[in-house]
């Protein structure tokens, strides 16, 4: 749905023309240092807002690298703050909120936002926390010319469908284990947990606490529909994450597969595989369980936060750069980089996963302060399910047991 | 010496160790006491590209007030060691009264976190470490009769696991243990079955670590052992063959108790490496199947979001617990030699 508004969005800014005018840097002279994910959509926007901005600030400095979850919090905590902004995704913003790190944007968005477009801003009780500019969420991946071949008509929209189209690959002996998954141990598992039990209607935490609500029947039964697929994947699943999956699904190794759609441009490009998988790759809405209409699936965002510990001149002379980049003229260059909230953006064949998945009703990664916790138990705690040494109701007690006594040591529960 | 004159000269040492060895080891004890704050949590709402939710969030000023009366955080005692993360004393308990046999009650226990670590973290150690001292030295034995033209070319080649970084050798081998990889390939082609796996085994991952830490480890006790060679006394080795003993005999009755000394130096380092067993676990990506002690505490101050100091201080303590456990009979033995010798 929100796509498809995109998509008239940009053929009106297309209307209207780019009317490049010189971007509002903000006050001049001071300094700009950014943190980020390194990837081609945050390379994007910042290597745009350094060429509109960078002769104006007093100091220009771009950080992209990987595992910046890992020092972000770190810092930010000392005044003057390392960096004064940090690209994050629903996850990490709950992060660095949970430390009180990042600060309200409502007077920068009023002076410096007229680009935006209201379902961009992040806002927890009104007050703005970061400005998203691209969506992300698993999703099917399918090769249609295998499943023509094992005699599969359409493409699987359940979790039944798709493990019958797994089955019917495997009968017809074109492969063994058709289907790739992001089943890394750690938090890959987690992940994969969240997608199959908001699909199943689960709910993390008991409503309005931080008590532990995964033990239940919902619980098992989403366990049950990722073993009913793993049962089909790949013997080294619980050391696959996306570079390895991608890297199967582009050697041709797989027809069927549960992975990120900010994936799907790096595997439909014309690199690292043949012509015969990626014209018969399509991407489709992630699959709904027992009978459901959520797609198995969360859906992410990636936006730009400012930091809190730092001077305000230095706030506004970053917020300003970074919003003078997200704009229809830099989606305009950077159309296949990502799936882009912001107005211009043509949904090209790498947006249409994504998008069915929204528009499909999936559930936002849950912006909750305790969830890193549940998230760690659930990683580390599934994995003897999925190696078969316990039961689903074993493996989910453990995963209670195992969040308690973190959320205990964190100050969650008492 | 005096009194006096060996403590100036043993004081720029001391202030070192206290400074950073002791000084460190109490600060982690004293932060494996205490845990964080109470959260204050506001029930809050969030919206954004994919409509509101209701949803919680950190009321951070008054937390920070909290933390501000309570620097170190609330006092836990040694509750930390005895929660379900690490002793698990209740579980433990509670596993002893509801399984009925003693397979059950092993089943129940190897399913807490920190034992299932300590059983890898022992077995590990227990196998490693003997099969390095006696391959280490059964090549020290074989290079030292080498002629000298390849002696040193063989050297060098032994020495070469040393020089690989333990993260790169372990990446290399977690490649080629690939289904798709060298090794992995040609085991499925020998037992004919497509699906086998390393890395989906949990009795062939600890053969690859164990493997691993051999050939990462071998290089060390054989040079030190090769150093010790160069030392034997040529004219008791040619008595003992005078007496008639064969070379079997005179490499176990006056080879082996010649290098004695160095054998308890390498098993006090090779105990302490291999409890504290770790790089391989991260690159081979064995969580899994194996995980250690020191595994553990990378995980509490790394994966989550919050660090886990309190956990982590705690499974340290542990650790060292640990390693001074193993090494006491060692040390025990050192102490008898040296007051034997001196006498």
């Amino acid at each position: 749905m929100f796509l498809k508004n995109l998509a008239l969005a940009g053929a009106l800014a297309g209307l209207m023309g780019s009317a490049a005018i010189a971007a509002d840097c903000g006050p001049s002279g001071h300094s700009v240092r950014v943190l980020g994910s390194d990837f081609p959509a945050i390379q994007a926007v910042t290597g745009t807002a350094e060429t509109n901005c960078a002769a104006n600030a007093g100091e220009f400095t771009i950080t992209l690298r990987d595992n910046t979850r890992d020092l972000m919090n770190q810092a930010l905590t000392p005044n003057p703050a390392e960096y004064t902004s940090v690209i994050v995704a629903n996850s990490t913003l709950t992060q660095l909120m949970n430390d009180g790190l990042v600060r309200p944007l409502n007077d920068l968005v009023e002076k410096y936002g007229a680009n935006l477009r209201p379902n961009q801003l992040i806002t927890i009780d009104g007050d703005v926390m970061a400005v998203a500019f691209m969506a992300n969420s698993q999703h099917l991946f399918v090769r249609t010319d295998i499943l023509e071949q094992a005699g599969v008509e359409g493409i699987p929209s359940t979790v039944e469908e798709v493990v019958a189209a797994a089955e019917a690959i495997r009968a017809a002996g074109i492969m063994k284990h058709p289907l790739v998954m992001n089943m890394n141990v750690g938090w890959n598992v987690g992940e994969v947990f969240n997608l199959f039990y908001f699909a199943h209607g689960g709910e993390l935490f008991k409503p309005g606490s931080a008590e532990p609500n995964v033990n239940n029947e919902t619980g098992v039964a989403a366990l049950n529909s990722i073993k009913s697929l793993i049962e089909y994947a790949h013997p080294d699943h619980l050391s696959q994450a996306s570079n390895e999956t991608q890297g199967l699904w582009e050697a041709g190794q797989a027809a069927l597969g549960i992975m990120w759609g900010s994936r799907g441009g790096a595997i439909l490009d014309g690199e690292g595989s043949t012509d015969e998988i990626t014209s018969n790759t399509v991407l489709a809405a992630a699959p709904t369980v027992a009978g459901g209409a959520i797609p198995a699936a969360t859906l992410w965002w990636d936006g730009v936060t400012i930091a809190k510990n730092i001077p305000d001149e230095d706030a506004e002379a970053t917020f300003a750069a970074l919003a003078s980049a997200l704009t229809a003229d830099m989606v305009a260059e950077h159309n296949d980089d990502a799936i882009w909230l912001i107005e211009g953006f043509q949904p090209g064949p790498a947006a249409a996963g994504v998008s069915a998945t929204a528009a499909g009703g999936a559930k936002p990664y849950p912006m909750i302060p305790f969830v890193n916790l549940m998230h760690n138990a659930l990683g580390s705690e599934l994995v003897d399910f999925y190696k078969g040494d316990e039961t689903a109701e074993e493996a989910l007690a453990d995963v209670e047991a195992a969040y308690t006594t973190a959320a205990k040591e964190a100050g969650f529960l008492n | 010496m005096k009194h006096r004159t060996f403590f100036w000269f043993i004081l720029p040492t001391l202030s070192a160790m206290i400074l950073f060895i002791a000084l460190p080891i109490v600060s982690v004890f004293i932060q494996s006491l205490f845990i964080q704050h109470e959260q204050v949590i506001v029930e809050s709402e969030s919206c954004g590209p994919f409509g509101c939710t209701p949803t919680s969030s950190v009321d951070t000023e008054a937390t920070a007030k909290l933390r501000e009366e309570q620097p170190l955080g609330r006092f836990n005692g040694f509750n930390t060691y005895a929660n379900r993360s690490h002793l698990a004393f209740a579980e433990v308990g509670e596993a002893w009264h509801t399984t009925d046999s003693l397979g059950g009650f092993i089943d129940a226990v190897m399913d807490l976190p920190f034992y299932k670590a300590l059983i890898f973290t022992l077995s590990y150690t227990f196998v490693v470490t003997p099969l390095v001292i006696v391959l280490g030295l059964a090549i020290a034995v074989g290079v030292n009769k080498l002629p000298k033209l390849i002696k040193g070319p063989s050297i060098f080649v032994s020495l070469l696991p040393f020089l690989v970084t333990p993260l790169v050798g372990s990446l290399i081998l977690f490649w080629m243990v690939d289904g798709d990889g060298i090794i992995g390939a040609t085991l499925q082609l020998i037992f004919d079955d497509p699906s086998l796996s390393i890395k989906a085994s949990t009795p062939l991952m600890w053969i690859m670590l164990m493997v691993y830490g051999v050939w990462h480890t071998l290089p060390f006790s054989f040079i030190t052992f090769y150093a010790g060679l160069q030392t034997v006394p040529q004219d008791i080795l040619e008595a003992a063959r005078i007496d008639g003993a064969s070379k079997w005999q005179s490499m176990m009755l006056v080879v082996v108790p010649h290098l004695m000394p160095l054998v308890s130096f390498v098993t006090l380092m090779l105990l302490m490496d291999n409890f504290r067993v770790f790089e391989p676990i991260v690159s081979f990506n064995a969580q899994a199947h194996a995980t250690s002690l020191s595994w553990f505490i990378y995980n509490d101050l790394r994966e989550s979001g919050n660090p886990l100091y309190a956990s982590a201080g705690a499974t340290s303590m542990l650790t060292i617990l640990g390693v001074v456990i193993l090494l006491t009979p060692v040390l025990i033995r050192t102490w008898r030699d040296f007051n034997r010798k001196s006498h």
